[in-house]
């Protein structure tokens, strides 16, 4: 049991910080480059090879840590060493809830592919994510130094603004799958639904035989179907919190030169810098497990895929081939919700900074509360017509 | 000593050492303001310990995370410099203070001694589920209450903030 914990731990961390992280940070590079018709990324080299940029991240890792670690006159210590790590905690703990696979049984034994399955797994994320708005906070205040010191107001008061938004947001998600664990959130995702029933529940209408594949289509039962409006809100609010652009006025370089982090050289910059990667990773994780299906493939339930494999080779073996399915089909749309954050991050300018705060408090909070709104009269109508 | 109860010392040793340091730095308010923060979420660990899963969250998100940055984002606009009261009035809520906390010590004191073995929580308690049940049920009228309450506050402090810009 806590050996498993253990072994779930390690390689979460190794495939967060070890894998993604180092790839994503060229994958921001290449990306960019791409889209502004750039080649980037090829300078550095090994005995005259680039592996197409692949050498940044490691020639990235070097230079952070050879540099010099500078803490300026006049500011506090204790506190300005404390942020980095502030930063970076609550962005590398949250993965601890996020499921990577379903829960498999092998005789006996019953493998659990999360680290930590609990009750509130949502709660957790947003406690933590409460949490995370103290290392730009410190780091400002503790730099002694005007920029930062604007930079960390920003993000104080973005940050707590969003929490507010990015909490409603999913209430809509909680009572349609009625659990706040993330598991079982991702399990009620793994079979499909008629979509036409909504139609014939709300309004009694019925389709002609003639058009019946459109009442007979069925769509995966994830989120993003259920709860189309909590996705775009649930995306934008999170992607605030994680300060990356459009929304890094905290750290906007034209007008405060760096933010929260301009005092900051060496490791202690890459802190920051990693904590907002680990962060991209999380929210992609988080979405795809609430919104796209978590571990799930779409019309392939885990019982078919068992059933079906089993049939030829056993169910032992149908059952680890599933876990290995799940995996990876996990990792792809972790990978397609990593790029569509760096496609919005390349695509977009960065807001003004009352356009940030008039966003969430003008726009995202009343269209969250009214989410909740209709997500629970449709749900009381179909509960009535049933 | 099994792992829970020492978790459990970790934690009240924590929670202990974060209000020292809220007292400690008298002359550092973001550093006893991240003390505070260390007390509260050490608190959370032990209210995870007790089974109180809900009320850890709670105490993390709101005390842990929005009172307190709300605290230091006023520290941050209005600065630290604190006045100091003159000597006679000092030395009047110093003796009053060692009185409160006289009287909490032997309250809490006084209950505990000889306090009745509980029987364990039922399966649940505590859970997200068995609380919403519990608050719009049983708690409703007082739920809408503190709502109320709590919009009165809102509508209080945005018609204060306004006179203040007109």
């Amino acid at each position: 049991m806590v050996v498993a914990v253990f072994v779930k731990t390690a390689f979460i961390l190794f495939v967060v910080i070890g894998v993604l992280a180092p790839i994503i940070t060229w994958v921001e590079r290449k990306q960019s480059a791409l889209m502004q018709n750039r080649i980037g990324a090829n300078r550095a080299s090994v005995a005259g090879m680039t592996f197409i940029g692949l050498l940044h991240p490691a020639a990235d890792v070097i230079k952070l840590l050879v540099k010099e670690d500078v803490v300026p006159a006049g500011a506090n210590r204790v506190l300005h060493l404390l942020a980095p790590v502030m930063a970076a905690v609550p962005a590398i703990i949250a993965f601890a809830v996020i499921p990577f696979g379903g829960s498999y049984h092998f005789g006996e034994t019953t493998i659990e592919l999360v680290v930590a399955n609990l009750d509130w797994g949502l709660l957790y994320i947003f406690a933590i994510g409460s949490l995370a708005a103290y290392g730009p906070i410190l780091a400002g205040w503790a730099s002694n130094s005007g920029w930062s010191f604007l930079g960390s107001l920003r993000a104080s008061a973005q940050m707590l603004s969003y929490e507010v938004t990015l909490g409603f947001s999913v209430v809509g998600v909680f009572m349609v799958f009625q659990t706040l664990r993330l598991t079982d959130m991702a399990i009620a995702q793994d079979t499909t639904f008629r979509a036409f029933a909504f139609v014939e529940g709300l309004f009694g209408l019925t389709l002609p035989a003639s058009l019946g594949w459109i009442s007979a289509l069925r769509l995966p039962n994830w989120g993003i179907f259920l709860q189309p409006l909590a996705f775009v809100l649930f995306l934008t609010a999170i992607m605030a919190e994680n300060k990356r652009p459009p929304f890094d006025t905290p750290e906007g370089e034209s007008e405060i030169v760096a933010g929260y982090h301009t005092e900051y050289s060496g490791m202690r910059f890459g802190l920051f810098y990693m904590s907002e990667f680990i962060g991209v990773v999380v929210i992609a994780g988080l979405i795809t497990t609430i919104f796209f299906g978590g571990w799930s493939v779409p019309y392939l339930s885990q019982e078919m895929i068992i059933a079906g494999v089993g049939h030829f080779f056993g169910v032992g073996f149908a059952t680890g081939f599933c876990m290995l399915v799940h995996f990876v089909s996990f990792m792809l749309k972790l990978a397609a919700m990593i790029w569509l954050q760096m496609a919005l991050r390349w695509t977009l300018p960065r807001f003004r900074y009352d356009q940030v705060m008039n966003l969430c408090w003008k726009i995202l909070l009343p269209l969250s509360l009214a989410n909740i709104l209709v997500t629970g009269a449709v749900i009381l109508a179909l509960e009535g017509a049933a | 000593m099994n792992f829970p109860t020492l978790l459990f010392y970790t934690f009240a040793l924590l929670v202990v050492a974060g209000a020292v340091g809220t007292i400690a730095n008298i002359r550092n308010t973001v550093a006893a303001a991240m003390s505070l923060v260390l007390t509260m979420v050490s608190l959370a660990g032990i209210y995870v310990l007790l089974g109180a899963h809900m009320i850890a969250v709670f105490q993390i998100m709101v005390y842990g995370g929005a009172i307190v940055v709300l605290f230091l984002f006023a520290v941050m606009l209005h600065g630290d410099e604190h006045e100091e009261l003159p000597p006679g009035r000092m030395r009047l809520v110093k003796a009053a203070s060692v009185l409160v906390a006289i009287c909490v010590m032997a309250g809490l004191v006084r209950a505990l001694v000889g306090f009745p073995e509980l029987p364990a929580a039922p399966v649940g308690f505590g859970r997200a589920r068995q609380v919403g049940i519990a608050l719009y049920s049983d708690y409703v009228l007082l739920v809408e209450m503190v709502s109320q309450v709590l919009l009165a506050a809102i509508v209080g402090a945005l018609v204060l903030a306004k006179r203040k810009i007109d």
